[in-house]
């Protein structure tokens, strides 16, 4: 079978390819560019662990070839961070609030509510929870991670933050 | 999980992707949002030698009122469905139902055309597309031709599909202003299939049922149109007995399997209820 060449954007860096086109674009991004942050839960579509930032779309990279990315700009949870370095809004918001507990899901659940917040910059909790359905935590229980969301907005929105109502 | 090896072909019109598979024929299959697909590569249940997919093909992205109808390009995906206030407005049971498909990653890649074309009973949209009247236009190499929802599924993963044609464009009749509608869906949490679900679109007049349409999610080989039920419906003002007629009408065409969703007669009577609900919601929708 043939290898297909492919040019995409990580993290806002160039990056060319040859990939088999069966590779998963979590094994690409796992093992060809070294990048581990996104993380394979249940490799059948259901985790959200997997979950990377593909051309504003929200994606489970264990469910989309590599060969599907040709072209496209993608997020992990490397590229997340303040350009000096310091912590994302989200990833304060994950450690003021206790957003993690083992933090398997927490780069599936970070790019996630990333994605969430640019189309709803300010979501109740209701929407907050609809939107991460497709991440699973088997931790928290999901309270500090809605929390953490919250925090995350407001903090983004330039507006105090409220807890909310359990 | 890795599938096996295959060859990778990303055409960008239709006229080529059509080409391709025909002459690839048993050994290609076309790549949508692959969520369905690949997951069954991933197990090996499915071992295509070639993927042709649609995903460059622009022509497949249509969103358009034309006329008394709406066409959506068959890679329309549900997310965007759900963002269209086109079809927000016009068709609003379809993001009502969109939004009970999967999980939101999955609506962002997941399709309308794969979802109606796949021939999975499971999927949610096949028994909307009949309830509402939808057409589907089939292109192969010949040509496009139109097929009609409610005749479009065989069985199980069967369709009318001919070997090299693909779904893509699916049109949809923009149901009277003030309709009511409702899509209703059990499942056993996000991201399952329907337990047993119902689409239920209908007009009033003066307190009256003037048209009745209904489709069943999972409960047949097939989705299904539930014509005796919607005619039962019309010209009641949907009290409690006519109701329960058409409830048992559309019961009785059911033929579900028993699984880990439950037994054959539960996802029946779940049906039953399903569509009680959408009913239900439809009419306090209607206007008028
Ligand atoms: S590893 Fe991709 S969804 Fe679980
Ligand atoms: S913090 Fe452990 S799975 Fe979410």
């Amino acid at each position: 079978m043939t290898k297909s060449h492919i040019k995409v954007t990580i993290n806002g860096k160039a990056v060319e390819a040859l990939v088999e086109p069966r590779t998963l674009l979590i094994h690409f991004l796992r093992e060809q560019q070294n990048l581990t942050g996104a993380h394979i839960g249940c490799d059948t579509g259901h985790c959200g662990a997997c979950t990377v930032d593909m051309d504003e779309m929200s994606v489970k990279s264990c469910m989309t070839f590599a060969v599907q990315a040709n072209g496209a700009a993608i997020t992990t949870i490397e590229g997340v961070a303040n350009a000096d370095g310091t912590l994302s809004a989200l990833q304060e918001g994950f450690r003021m609030m206790h957003g993690l507990q083992c933090g398997y899901c927490t780069p599936g659940m970070i790019l996630r509510a990333h994605r969430l917040l640019q189309e709803n910059a300010d979501p109740t909790e209701d929407e907050i929870r609809h939107g991460i359905a497709g991440n699973l935590c088997r931790c928290t229980g999901y309270v500090n991670i809605v929390k953490a969301i919250q925090y995350a907005a407001a903090k983004i929105n330039g507006t105090p933050y409220q807890e909310a109502a359990e | 999980m890795i599938p096996g090896t295959f060859d990778y072909h990303r055409p960008t019109t239709v006229e080529s992707a059509v080409a391709l598979l025909l002459q690839l024929g048993e050994d290609a299959r076309p790549l949508a949002g692959g969520h369905s697909l690949i997951p069954l590569m991933k197990t090996r249940l499915s071992a295509p030698e070639h993927l042709v997919d649609l995903a460059a093909i622009e022509g497949l992205r249509r969103l358009e009122h034309v006329g008394d109808h709406v066409v959506i390009g068959a890679m329309t995906t549900q997310h965007a469905v759900i963002n269209s206030t086109l079809l927000t407005d016009l068709v609003p049971i379809l993001r009502e139902t969109a939004l009970v498909i999967a999980d939101p990653q999955i609506r962002y890649k997941g399709t309308i055309g794969g979802n109606c074309a796949n021939g999975d009973p499971g999927n949610d949209m096949p028994a909307l597309m009949q309830c509402l009247g939808a057409s589907y236009q089939l292109t192969g190499t010949g040509g496009h031709r139109e097929v009609s929802a409610r005749d479009f599924y065989l069985g199980a993963y069967e369709t009318a599909l001919a070997p090299g044609e693909i779904l893509t464009e699916i049109r949809i009749p923009v149901p009277p202003a003030g309709h009511g509608y409702g899509y209703e869906k059990l499942k056993r949490k996000v991201g399952d299939y329907a337990t047993a679900a119902a689409a239920v679109v209908i007009t009033m007049a003066a307190g009256t049922c003037t048209s009745a349409s209904i489709g069943l999610t999972n409960v047949s080989e097939t989705p299904l149109w539930a014509a005796e039920a919607g005619r039962i419906l019309v010209g009641s003002t949907l009290d409690a007995a006519t109701v329960n007629a058409a409830v048992a009408a559309a019961e009785a065409i059911t033929n579900p399997a028993s699984d880990m969703r439950g037994p054959a007669e539960y996802r029946t009577k779940m049906a039953g209820i399903m569509l009680r609900r959408a009913l239900e919601r439809a009419r306090v929708r209607a206007t008028v």
